[in-house]
């Protein structure tokens, strides 16, 4: 690992100041970042670790609104019983993510910013990753394995992978992020939070320079409590998604009043599938339109020979996650 | 972001980067290996003394930031009882105890941990030598072979059932999956986790 400088600011605004440097870059549970620092991928001049913000240590779930402190912990969230009851697909796109010690370290900020796990993001023997340096070409595009990238909101110079799974949950249920930096404090659609690779995939997010997310926001809607996160992966547990959906629904009588479905595992950005929410909205709650929602879901995905089969495992796990949604309400 | 070269200091450059990499990238390996001797001869103007709690004892230490935990607890402290695996946090072998909760000390940057509380499992049997109830559980069980997971396994286990993750096998095992075992051990730890359990709560 290349040396580098260490402050902690017990300030907001001296953090953000410190991470407006050239080199800088902020440092919260640590788990991406020291580990992307050990690959050589990442090599910042100056961390600025933010863990003595413990303001941001918080979160509400009680009200209209639920707020989650970027500094709260995967697992302290993931474990609250107030937060398996109001919203179980948020509990459980974070227990279903990494391994226990990471998600004690791990936090709702940092998750929400974690990088691809392309493999040739994460391997500096490679020359082309136009996301780790930009213009030098896309190792899977050029003839590599593709079985781990993006078949939606991928482009010509990048198809690597957003890999988390509680931005799902926040994508589904129209979370926002407040951010504060040198222009003081704004709040961003998590929706607009991640930007699609295009021709600059090495932009990954809105963040303006020193900017620090300091909480996500979720109004509350009936749909959460009839939600949740279903993941299919190479192994049983501590493996990053291959496709998994966030999904919610609320009915009315027999038809369904609103519904939420996000894809993990298969696009570039956090995912949120409307055309298949809106084949479902007014209409019964069956296998068939579950399944039709899951087809829907994948009809502007464009696989790579690798995959492929994200597709219809894609489909699959959205029409699953419906049913198993609607197996737990018929159960009350 | 500019492209840095790889990390050859340590081990666990992986065989296909050395495949793929050019020449240049192995004709630096001496150069690296140089590199990382003369930063050790002179530590960084950055270098800090920390305070932490270590097995209940106040320690000091002198680490760089880039120092993680795991390697001030081994080369600093001489508690090797800690292990290196992979040392990007997949494997577990580094488990610890930080301030009561279980980390990955490969992940962890000492001047982060200053002020906690860490227990190695160099701090689990007591002073008269007697194990820890999950250590004899271990050895009753067989619940190793090759036994270098086995430090980073035995402090995962006490969390599993502190945090009340233990509650049957299928639990276990799912919140045991941060710790690998490449022997296969994984019957007889979760028997070991499950017969702690169940002597607790007796």
């Amino acid at each position: 690992m290349r040396s580098f400088s260490y402050s902690s600011p017990g300030q907001i605004g001296d953090a953000s100041d410190a991470a407006r440097e050239s080199g800088a870059q902020i440092i919260a549970g640590g788990t991406t970042m020291v580990d992307l620092m050990k690959i050589g991928v990442i090599a910042p001049d100056a961390l600025v670790d933010i863990n003595g913000l413990s303001d941001l240590e918080g979160y509400a779930v009680a009200g209209d609104r639920m707020r989650f402190g970027a500094l709260a912990k995967m697992s302290t969230v993931a474990d609250d019983p107030a937060v398996i009851d109001a919203f179980p697909a948020l509990s459980e796109s974070l227990w279903k993510a990494a391994s226990p010690q990471l998600r004690n370290v791990a936090t709702l900020g940092g998750n929400i910013l974690q990088r691809t796990r392309c493999p040739y993001f994460r391997d500096t023997a490679y020359a082309q990753c136009n996301k780790r340096n930009p213009g030098s070409g896309c190792a899977a595009l050029e003839g590599g394995e593709t079985n781990l990238h993006a078949i939606l909101g991928g482009s010509s110079a990048c198809v690597a992978m957003y890999p988390g799974d509680f931005a799902q949950a926040l994508i589904a249920f129209d979370a926002e992020v407040v951010v504060s930096g040198a222009g003081g404090e704004r709040t961003i659609p998590f929706s607009q939070l991640h930007v699609q690779p295009g021709d600059s995939p090495e932009v990954e997010t809105v963040l303006e320079p020193g900017e620090i997310v300091t909480e996500i926001v979720l109004p509350v809607v009936p749909a959460m409590a009839n939600s949740t996160y279903l993941k299919a992966r190479d192994r049983e547990s501590y493996a990053f998604a291959s496709a998994s959906a966030a999904v919610g629904v609320a009915m009315d009588g027999d038809t369904v009043s609103d519904v939420r479905i996000a894809l993990g595992g298969v696009a570039s950005v956090p995912w949120r599938a409307t055309d298949a929410e809106d084949s479902l909205r007014g209409q019964p709650l069956t296998e068939e339109t579950a399944r039709e929602a899951g087809r829907i879901a994948f009809e502007t995905a464009e696989e790579l020979e690798g995959s492929a089969y994200k597709i219809a495992l894609g489909a699959d796990v959205v029409a699953g996650a419906l049913m198993q949604v609607k197996s737990r309400m018929g159960g009350e | 972001m500019s492209e840095t070269p790889p990390d050859l200091t340590r081990p666990g450059v992986s065989r296909r980067g050395f495949l793929q990499g050019s020449s240049a990238v192995a004709g630096s390996l001496g150069m690296a290996v140089g590199a990382a001797e003369a930063q050790q001869a002179e530590p960084s103007a950055d270098a800090r003394t920390i305070a932490l709690t270590v097995n209940g004892t106040r320690r000091h230490v002198t680490v760089e930031p880039r120092t993680t935990l795991v390697e001030a607890l081994r080369d600093t402290l001489g508690l090797t009882g800690t292990k290196i695996g992979c040392n990007q946090g997949q494997c577990g072998a580094c488990t610890v105890l930080m301030g009561g909760t279980r980390v990955n000390s490969c992940l962890t940057l000492a001047v982060m941990a200053e002020g906690t509380e860490i227990v190695t499992v160099e701090g689990l049997a007591d002073p008269t030598g007697d194990l820890h109830p999950m250590q004899a559980a271990f050895a009753e069980n067989d619940a190793f072979q090759c036994g270098y997971c086995t430090p980073g396994q035995i402090l995962s286990a006490i969390a599993c059932i502190e945090e009340g993750h233990a509650n049957d096998a299928v639990e276990i095992r799912e919140y045991m999956s941060g710790n690998l075992c490449r022997c296969g051990a994984y019957p007889n730890i979760v028997a070991a986790i499950e017969q702690v359990r169940d002597s607790e709560q007796g």
